[in-house]
């Protein structure tokens, strides 16, 4: 995977944190990930369609996403509820719009599909590509969480 | 347009819909409807008298362009406010929008700020 779509998850992450949850992540050092496990207690993931075909997912830990939520709804959320889900599917949506705006910056325009959802414990995503992705992981005051990007080649 | 104007906020994600009213109550407005896509906002707004729309762009049964398209299509709503609050941000995006009727546009995210000036800006269009 081209290494130039990194930066731009990376930056729209923190940007959309920043904006909407007043919350300073930090990311670590980007790694190819191994499985299809993503680490976290639930996780947002979303198709990217155009001249490269993808996907994109955030993985939270609990105690990292109640926190998140309850900065963006400013009120104080203890339990991973559905509320909790929606947040972490707009969450993804405006991460990978954040992204897009940057990618559309570098010449290269693509959509997005409506992001999903999965919770649980140890669950796995696939990516739609099935191939090598390539993980970042997050720290923040209140618990870590990852970005899972997964794009293709560009079409001539 | 004024405080008592009665908004209705579109979006298939309820946490953005609630981050939206929670920032209209802190501008003053009180008077908020909700609907989850185009086709549920369609519905309120044959059923009540709504005075400005907040509307999310991509959401399943109907986005956000088509039911601007079909406000501005109808005669008795096509004077309506409408404020899109989006992640999309393709340009090609942007201009359809602007050449649907759209009044403004916030990309997601924002801040309090952002969608407050864009209110502002359009009670001042509509006095």
């Amino acid at each position: 995977m081209d290494v130039k779509y990194i930066n731009p998850f990376l930056e729209g992450t923190l940007h959309v944190l920043k904006t909407m949850a007043f919350i300073d992540a930090r990311p670590g050092k980007p790694f190819l990930k191994k499985d299809n496990a993503v680490g976290g207690d639930i996780t947002g993931i979303i198709g990217i369609a155009g001249s490269v075909k993808g996907s994109f997912a955030l993985s939270f830990s609990e105690k990292c996403i109640l926190r998140i939520v309850s900065n963006m709804l400013g009120e104080d959320i203890v339990q991973v509820n559905r509320d909790i889900a929606d947040a972490v599917g707009e969450i993804t949506n405006m991460v990978s719009g954040a992204a897009r705006q940057r990618l559309e910056a570098m010449g290269i325009s693509l959509s997005a599909a409506i992001p999903t959802v999965v919770t649980g414990k140890g669950h796995t995503i696939n990516h739609v590509l099935g191939g090598a992705s390539i993980i970042i992981p997050f720290d923040t005051d209140h618990g870590s969480f990852v970005a899972d990007v997964c794009m293709g080649k560009e079409a001539d | 347009m004024d405080k008592t104007s009665k908004v209705l906020i579109v979006d298939d994600f309820s946490t953005m819909r609630k981050v939206v009213r929670n920032l209209l109550k802190q501008l003053g407005y009180e008077n908020i409807v909700e609907a989850e896509d185009g086709l549920m906002a369609l519905e309120e707004l044959q059923s009540q008298k709504i005075d400005f729309i907040i509307s999310d762009w991509n959401m399943p049964n109907m986005t956000g362009l088509e039911l601007l398209k079909q406000v501005r299509a109808d005669e008795s709503l096509s004077k309506t406010p409408f404020l899109m609050v989006t992640a999309e941000t393709l340009k090609e995006n942007v201009i359809e929008a602007v050449k649907a009727g759209v009044d403004s546009y916030i990309v997601k995210p924002f801040t309090a700020d952002v969608l407050s000036e864009k209110i502002s800006q359009i009670e001042k269009k509509y006095g």
